[in-house]
């Protein structure tokens, strides 16, 4: 282990215990404020006429029928809404070349994905507008569909003619002497890989109520939304209402993992709704449109080569990657990012200096993807973990010792990796050391030998990973996204003594209010309970960019510390004011002044808060109490805060049935601080949750004309608690310096490293059996292929 | 749908042990009602079609899926809900086990898996570690990977055993 970081202030109170989340006990009696929870006067329901075809141009659409029914407000079709929401384009400056069509909230004339909305209706009740959803009448000319990543790539039809091809991005990079490399290497290693679209199925679905007030032209917006301040600016620019009278809240939000970070035509459709028809408007996804038309993620192909030395060491990477996202680059982020994240990933753990990749991004008839939990990560990291066993195999190495052979040193950093990502500190060899403990590396592979001499088949398989989090402006803000790289908080110190914590990371059950309130109370000396965290407002909190890319804990926490830090200092000046003594001679703790020297109470807080709100008066003449300050913090030293992590899982195989039963994982993760260890151990496991069912069941199944045909919960397979093996988790811990708390983030590491844990160990049990997968979801049929069984 | 709106039905029956008279229409399901009619949001609907456990009640005694039961059909029952058994303290034992590790996070699942552990807590007081997680297996978790709710309800049992021995 590091020696711990000597921060006087993150090393006392309240970082670094175990404290359940004080929010958590509204939401176990049920008493929660999801959006579908709220009730408003006049609310009018919006529910979609969707595209039956994946590609098709709507040559009729008589919406009278409909407007007829019982209920029903208005019918609304794309050219009349366009009059209230201009269209947008999900392209970024910095992501040369990257281009896609203008895309409104409801499609005009032409459907490019099965479930795009093509009307509106608006009724008094959901009930009314489901029913006469079905007097919809459209006629429909259907166009030829691309399904395939590479007919796409070809361009045998073009989905978007203007655009010339179905090509959205396309990266290439080339560092060191790659060619050299793989010539003069002993082993080279080949393997293609094919993962397949999964979705985040969040259990809220995508919820929101806009609420326009003619009167005063200003919308307030409900929303299940990670990023609040991010959606004010699209409300304000698309819907033409000054940004200032656009507030945006959010208050329980029901499971987001990335999902609910981007702009959706029907919430866009839903706020146009509201303005046109000057009442709120709602809107609900039902289960089955959440499969249609939340981002789905991670449709791609990859060919990896590897180039290796007799002696064990990884040489070169080469990677060639090809992803289908749909019709449309998802808006304001892209659908590029998740690529461009792979070719910036692949080979990360490792010291190679030889790296060539390229990577396409194709337009296809089918739902569109962007970024969900982990971006990229799970792929890459499957890229190259998967590649790695089977050059260990051949060299006769063990896997663990063929990591240990090329992962970069503990003691290499700061370190630049080939493709141009700079690494502060990580500690691979430390995780790995303490993985390998953990789990009693020997004594498994001793116990997989001899059930093998009995005809059990167990795998154990292990994945290094590199996670992006904490990102800067270099993510999003320098393309020309208008995407808040920083965050903010606002503390107060009430009368009574309480403080009041406003932030602008928002709360999606990872923890925000919970480990804000212990870094609070930390900074300022009170305890947990005296402290209350408001989040998910634009109205009430900093400007901020909420919650995604692992960067809440890392870059709000610091927001928290630093203006924490700052109201205790003010807590004093008002002390010493009162006290009329020296205020380094003074400090705040346990809800009171104390005397700095021998911690005797001096003053209680609510004294201070009395003296300072109500008699300012008793107070020196040129004395101002500041009871409330604001702080901001941006990580500027790197692009991103890098960490580091590992992975193990085993399991066994039936090579009959082809079934997998998972019997243990194991994840070390280095997250720098760690503020509350239960907290980041269970997002880590419901993260690897999430990774194994991308490995093992999870999976958006289209046909050749784009229908989607397992969209519903029945066919999806989502984990369950009886499939599921217990998690065990550990964590080094190495601070990141370029913060005073340290904490660097945690909430994507489970979902990047156990899809390749998990391959790996399928692998590891059919090795013996001479077959091997390539593709995930490992499902049993595709393992029975493998072994040539079916 | 293209049939009218169906009929409304006079149904009666106990709701968090109060009477309740309603005209319910007869196509409205139970989850629908009490979230629409009697404002008791905390049942959440989350796939609609009986898989995911998130709008798991109890009715007279066993649990449901509220989504799969129509209102209509509560006639002359006892409905209970995340907020009858949270007021009664029937569930506290649970709710303070979920909190104290964690055993939740976004919440949405929360009420509907605190009925099936409850369930399970009342009906199965031996269950191993592998029959919870069997038990659960009806209640979708997005967020926690399982692990945190099966000790909740493994420490609740646990804690009932021993109670019961002294």
């Amino acid at each position: 282990m590091n020696a711990p970081e000597k921060l006087p202030t993150v090393r006392t109170g309240y970082i670094g215990k175990s404290e359940p989340r004080p929010n958590a006990k509204r939401l176990l009696q049920g008493r929660g404020a999801y959006v579908d929870d709220l009730r408003f006067p006049r609310l009018a329901h919006v529910v979609y006429f969707r595209s039956p075809y994946a590609h098709a141009k709507l040559k009729k659409l008589d919406l009278s029928k409909a407007r007829a029914q019982p209920g029903v407000i208005a019918t609304v079709d794309g050219r009349a809404l366009a009059e209230y929401c201009t269209p947008w384009v999900g392209v970024l400056a910095h992501l040369k070349g990257i281009k896609s069509p203008p895309q409104h909230a409801i499609a005009i004339e032409r459907a490019c994905w099965q479930g795009e909305a093509m009307a509106a209706i608006v009724a008094e009740t959901r009930a009314q507008a489901e029913d006469a959803l079905g007097h919809v009448e459209a006629e429909w000319e259907e166009l030829p569909v691309v399904t395939d990543m590479e007919a796409a790539l070809r361009g045998d039809h073009v989905i978007h003619p203007e655009l010339g091809d179905n090509v959205c991005f396309r990266r290439e990079l080339n560092a060191g002497e790659v060619d050299a490399a793989f010539a003069k290497a002993d082993l080279v290693v080949e393997e293609t890989y094919d993962f397949g679209r999964h979705t985040g199925v969040c259990l809220e679905t995508r919820s929101i109520l806009a609420d326009y007030n003619a009167a005063e032209h200003s919308l307030t917006v409900y929303q299940a939304t990670q990023a609040p301040h991010m959606m004010q600016d699209i409300f304000s620019r698309h819907l033409g209402i000054p940004e200032a009278s656009v507030r945006v809240i959010c208050k329980d939000v029901g499971g987001s993992y990335g999902i609910k970070v981007h702009v959706y035509p029907d919430e866009m459709a839903a706020a146009a709704l509201s303005v046109m028809l000057r009442r709120p408007v709602k809107f609900v996804a039902d289960r089955l449109e959440s499969f249609l038309t939340d981002i789905h993620a991670r449709e791609h192909r990859a060919k990896v080569r590897l180039a290796v030395s007799r002696e064990g060491d990884i040489l070169a990477f080469e990677l060639d990657d090809l992803t289908g996202i749909g019709p449309y680059s998802v808006y304001p982020r892209t659908s590029g990012i998740e690529g461009n994240q792979v070719v910036n990933l692949v080979g990360g753990p490792y010291k190679h200096q030889h790296y060539r990749a390229q990577m396409n991004v194709v337009f296809t008839n089918k739902n569109v993807t962007c970024q969900y939990r982990a971006v990229g990560h799970p792929i890459a990291v499957a890229l190259t973990e998967c590649i790695v066993d089977p050059a260990a195999a051949r060299l006769g190495m063990d896997p663990a010792e063929f990591r240990r052979r090329n992962l970069i040193a503990d003691d290499a950093y700061p370190y630049s990796f080939p493709s141009g990502l700079k690494f502060e500190r990580l500690s691979h060899h430390k995780t790995l050391d303490r993985l390998l403990q953990l789990m009693d590396y020997k004594r498994l592979r001793a116990e997989q030998k001899a059930l093998r001499q009995k005809g059990v088949y167990r795998g154990i398989g292990l994945a290094a990973m590199i996670e992006v989090t904490n990102p800067s402006p270099a993510f999003y803000g320098v393309g020309g996204a208008r995407i808040s790289a920083q965050d903010g908080a606002t503390i107060r110190l009430e009368p009574t003594g309480m403080v009041t914590v406003m932030a602008s990371v928002t709360e999606q059950g990872q923890g925000t209010e919970g480990i804000f309130a212990q870094i609070a109370a930390t900074a300022v000396g009170v305890s947990m309970d005296k402290v209350r965290v408001i989040t998910g407002d634009t109205g009430t909190t900093p400007y901020g960019g909420g919650t995604w890319a692992s960067r809440g804990a890392g870059i709000g926490g610091e927001a928290v510390l630093q203006a924490g830090k700052a109201l205790r200092s003010n807590i004093l000046d008002v002390a010493a004011a009162m006290l009329n003594e020296d205020k380094a001679q003074l400090d705040v703790a346990g809800n009171a002044i104390v005397s700095k020297a021998t911690g005797e109470e001096r003053l209680p807080l609510a004294e201070v808060g009395r003296v300072g709100y109500f008699r300012p008066d008793t107070l020196p003449m040129k004395f101002q109490a500041e009871l409330t300050v604001t702080r901001h913090y941006t990580p500027r030293e790197y692009p991103f805060a890098f960490t580091n992590g590992m992975q193990a899982s085993l399991v066994e195989l039936d090579p009959e049935t082809g079934f997998v039963k998972l019997l243990k994982h194991w994840c070390v993760e280095d997250c720098g601080t760690v503020i509350n260890p239960m907290l980041v151990d269970e997002q880590i496991r419901g993260g690897i949750v999430q990774g194994i069912g991308a490995a093992l069941w999870e999976h958006c199944l289209y046909d050749d004309n784009g229908q989607l045909l397992n969209g519903n919960l029945a066919d999806y397979l989502v984990p369950m608690a009886g499939e599921l093996p217990d998690i065990v988790v550990a964590h080094v811990s190495t601070p990141t310096r370029t913060s005073e708390l340290g904490a660097k983030g945690v909430g994507e590491a489970g979902t990047s490293g156990a899809p390749a844990a998990v391959m790996n160990a399928i692998n590891d049990a059919l090795a013996p059996l001479g077959a091997r997968v390539a593709a995930q979801p490992c499902t049993p049929e595709r393992v029975l292929r493998a072994l040539g069984k079916v | 749908m293209s049939q009218a709106p169906a009929t409304e039905i006079e149904t009666t029956f106990v709701l968090n042990g109060m009477p309740v008279t309603r005209l319910v229409p007869a196509r409205q399901h139970l989850v629908d009602f009490l979230r629409e009619e009697m404002g008791l949001t905390g049942s959440h609907t989350a796939c609609e079609h009986g898989v995911c456990g998130a709008c798991t009640l109890r009715v007279d005694g066993e649990i449901v899926r509220g989504c799969l039961m129509l209102a209509v059909q509560a006639n002359g029952h006892r409905v209970d809900t995340i907020e009858g058994l949270s007021d009664s303290g029937e569930l506290a034992a649970l709710q303070s086990a979920f909190h104290e590790r964690n055993a939740l996070q976004c919440g949405f699942c929360t009420p509907g898996m605190l009925m099936a552990a409850l369930d399970l807590v009342k009906n199965r007081p031996e269950a191993t570690r592998e029959q919870i997680r069997e038990h659960l297996s009806g209640n979708y978790c997005r967020c926690t990977g399982y692990h945190a709710i099966v000790d909740a309800v493994e420490a609740v049992l646990e804690a009932r055993r021993e109670g019961a021995k002294r």
